[in-house]
């Protein structure tokens, strides 16, 4: 049943332009664009000159992960939600579990399918020289990651009534994270910005993909710090979803009404 | 047992009594309307019974089941069809069945929920594509696909062109001949009236009163005596003017002035009089039987003065 809610989730998916725009092709084009602006340039680090497409790669395939799980999450719940497509699910015998699983399944094989993509293009066209002994690492990244994502934007859609709201949410917690998280830029060791970022969990899963394909990191490349504190935001964003979450479209729920009744009795 | 039963069901939101100690209950294959305006609490009442929402209290069981607790085995029981909920509008027809169908133990195939709800030449269009009439029959037809015990339908004709509800109609009362236990709310006087066995009328969370639509319109055990306002007189002015000539409660709405008597004769005879004295026509006077709607006009009325 799981496999059956996924793989409507994904045809659902595929349907919807914007959705598959943003979260897939972006990133490509971002890459394709760092690519063609910054050409063979290095990245100067503490520890040596760092090949710009490594580092790019890197970034933007853990940022195509975190669009989604997260971002995609934000905005397709919420929408779904506010449809009342969640109410008439919550009307069926499907046990609730299965739907929110078929939701963040689709959401992973999204994740896996941008980032290998991205990973893809970068061997074929941008010569990203891939490390296997590194790669279970970056297994275990991803897994960590795209679980800990799935869970924050399944937060974010819980705490945000409204669709809108939400998605401009995600777009407004992301963007910003993602440029002092060394998805776009890399960021200065020392800065305060730094700081702000290392709180968060964007840029804590970003350095430790990005370490996979770092030449001057040993295999096997794990960051286990940085893990279990990207794994702590994740159970973090579980709990809020458990607490919070709401099957109700925004409109209707007791407040809504209450409300709605509050203006027919003034009226009368 | 009754398929459905409901004792003394309250429902508050702070001050806001939407249910007020509701009671009534709908036997096995019985098709039943809670007929009320809107904000009645009948969607709340519904909500309830279908598990959506809490009660605040009172006792409240559905095939034998408490709502608020049951989940999988009575939901399988159960057909929804709520006042308004999306379907995954990027889907077909086709493929929502499919989707919807596999969350329940007794399917309906494909082609009989298809043919039930009149979908038949749109079962590969995109639910999106589709008009806000054919999108009810969606959820009409999402409804029924578990072969449900009781089905609750929400205001299932709202917004309906007058064919498109006959359609409607057909389908509920075909689903009621078949031994389904139905629950529907309406604002629609004449659609309590063609599909329900029973009928409960809500107003202000209060049940007012219940029973066959024929038993209601006998407790009434009125005549209408009906007219237009004549010109030479102001709206304002109607109830003033033909409260003591008609001699019981006037209602007006838009220009026709309204009552509801017992001894219909003498009312005519005087309103006759009054009209031949003053010289002025009556338009479109006349004496007919009272209908369910003169029994909900007179009720609701009613239940407003008593608060």
């Amino acid at each position: 049943m799981v496999f059956r809610q996924t793989k409507y989730q994904l045809r659902y998916f595929t349907r919807v332009p914007v959705a598959l725009f943003f979260t897939i092709i972006l990133p490509l084009v971002m890459l394709v664009l760092f690519n063609a602006l910054f050409g063979d340039n290095t990245i100067e680090t503490n520890e040596g000159d760092w090949p710009v497409r490594q580092f790019y790669t890197g970034g933007l395939a853990a940022y195509t992960a975190v669009s989604a799980t997260f971002s995609n999450l934000a905005n397709m719940v919420p929408i779904r939600r506010d449809e009342g497509v969640l109410k008439r699910w919550r009307s069926t015998p499907l046990p609730t579990w299965i739907y929110i699983a078929g939701f963040i399944c689709s959401a992973v094989v999204i994740a896996f399918a941008g980032t290998s993509a991205m990973l893809a293009v970068g061997v074929v066209f941008y010569d990203l020289s891939i490390e296997w002994a590194k790669m279970p690492a970056a297994a275990v990244t991803f897994l960590i990651g795209v679980g800990a994502f799935a869970a924050l934007g399944m937060a974010l859609a819980s705490i945000i009534k409204t669709a809108s709201s939400a998605s401009a949410a995600a777009n407004a917690i992301i963007l910003p994270l993602a440029f002092i998280s060394d998805v776009f830029v890399p960021t200065d060791g020392d800065s305060a910005l730094t700081a702000i970022a290392n709180v968060f969990p964007l840029k804590p899963f970003v350095n430790a993909f990005q370490a996979c394909f770092n030449p001057f990191v040993e295999a096997p490349a794990l960051n286990w710090g940085a893990l279990a504190f990207v794994a702590g935001w994740g159970v973090l964003g579980l709990g809020v979803a458990i607490k919070k979450f709401s099957w109700e479209p925004s409109g209707a729920g007791p407040r809504g009404r209450r409300a709605a009744r509050a203006a027919t009795t003034a009226q009368g | 047992m009754p398929a459905i039963d409901v004792c003394e069901l309250h429902k508050h939101y702070g001050d806001n009594l939407a249910v007020d100690g509701v009671s009534f209950n709908v036997a096995e294959g019985e098709v039943y309307a809670l007929l009320g305006h809107n904000g009645a609490g009948k969607s709340t009442a519904v909500e309830i019974l279908e598990g959506h929402r809490t009660r605040s209290s009172g006792s409240v069981s559905v095939l034998g089941f408490d709502p608020a607790k049951a989940h999988r085995e009575f939901r399988d029981r159960i057909g929804v069809v709520l006042q308004t909920s999306g379907v995954e509008n990027e889907f077909t027809v086709r493929e929502v069945v499919d989707l919807y169908a596999s969350a329940y133990r007794r399917r309906r195939t494909l082609d009989e929920v298809v043919e039930l709800a009149g979908l038949e030449e749109k079962v590969d269009a995109r639910v999106g594509s589709l008009s806000g009439g054919q999108r009810r029959r969606v959820d009409l037809a999402l409804g029924i696909i578990g072969r449900p015990d009781v089905l609750f339908l929400d205001e299932p004709t709202t917004g309906f062109d007058p064919a498109a509800r006959r359609k409607s109609w057909d389908l509920i009362e075909a689903l009621g001949d078949d031994g389904v236990t139905v629950l529907l709310t309406t604002h629609y006087l004449d659609e309590a009236e063609h599909l329900a066995d029973r009928v409960g009328m809500l107003a202000s969370g209060k049940m007012i009163a219940e029973g066959t639509p024929a038993e209601l319109i006998e407790k009434i055990s009125g005549t209408v005596v009906s007219f237009m306002l004549p010109h030479s007189i102001e709206t304002a002015d109607a109830i003033s003017t033909f409260g003591p000539v008609l001699g019981g409660d006037v209602r007006l709405s838009g220009r026709l002035v309204e009552t509801t008597v017992d001894r219909a004769t003498e009312v005519v005879h005087r309103v006759t009089g009054w009209a031949i004295d003053n010289g002025v026509e009556l338009e479109s006077l006349r004496v007919s039987r009272a209908s369910l709607e003169d029994v909900f006009l007179q009720m609701t009325e009613q239940s407003k003065k008593a608060l």
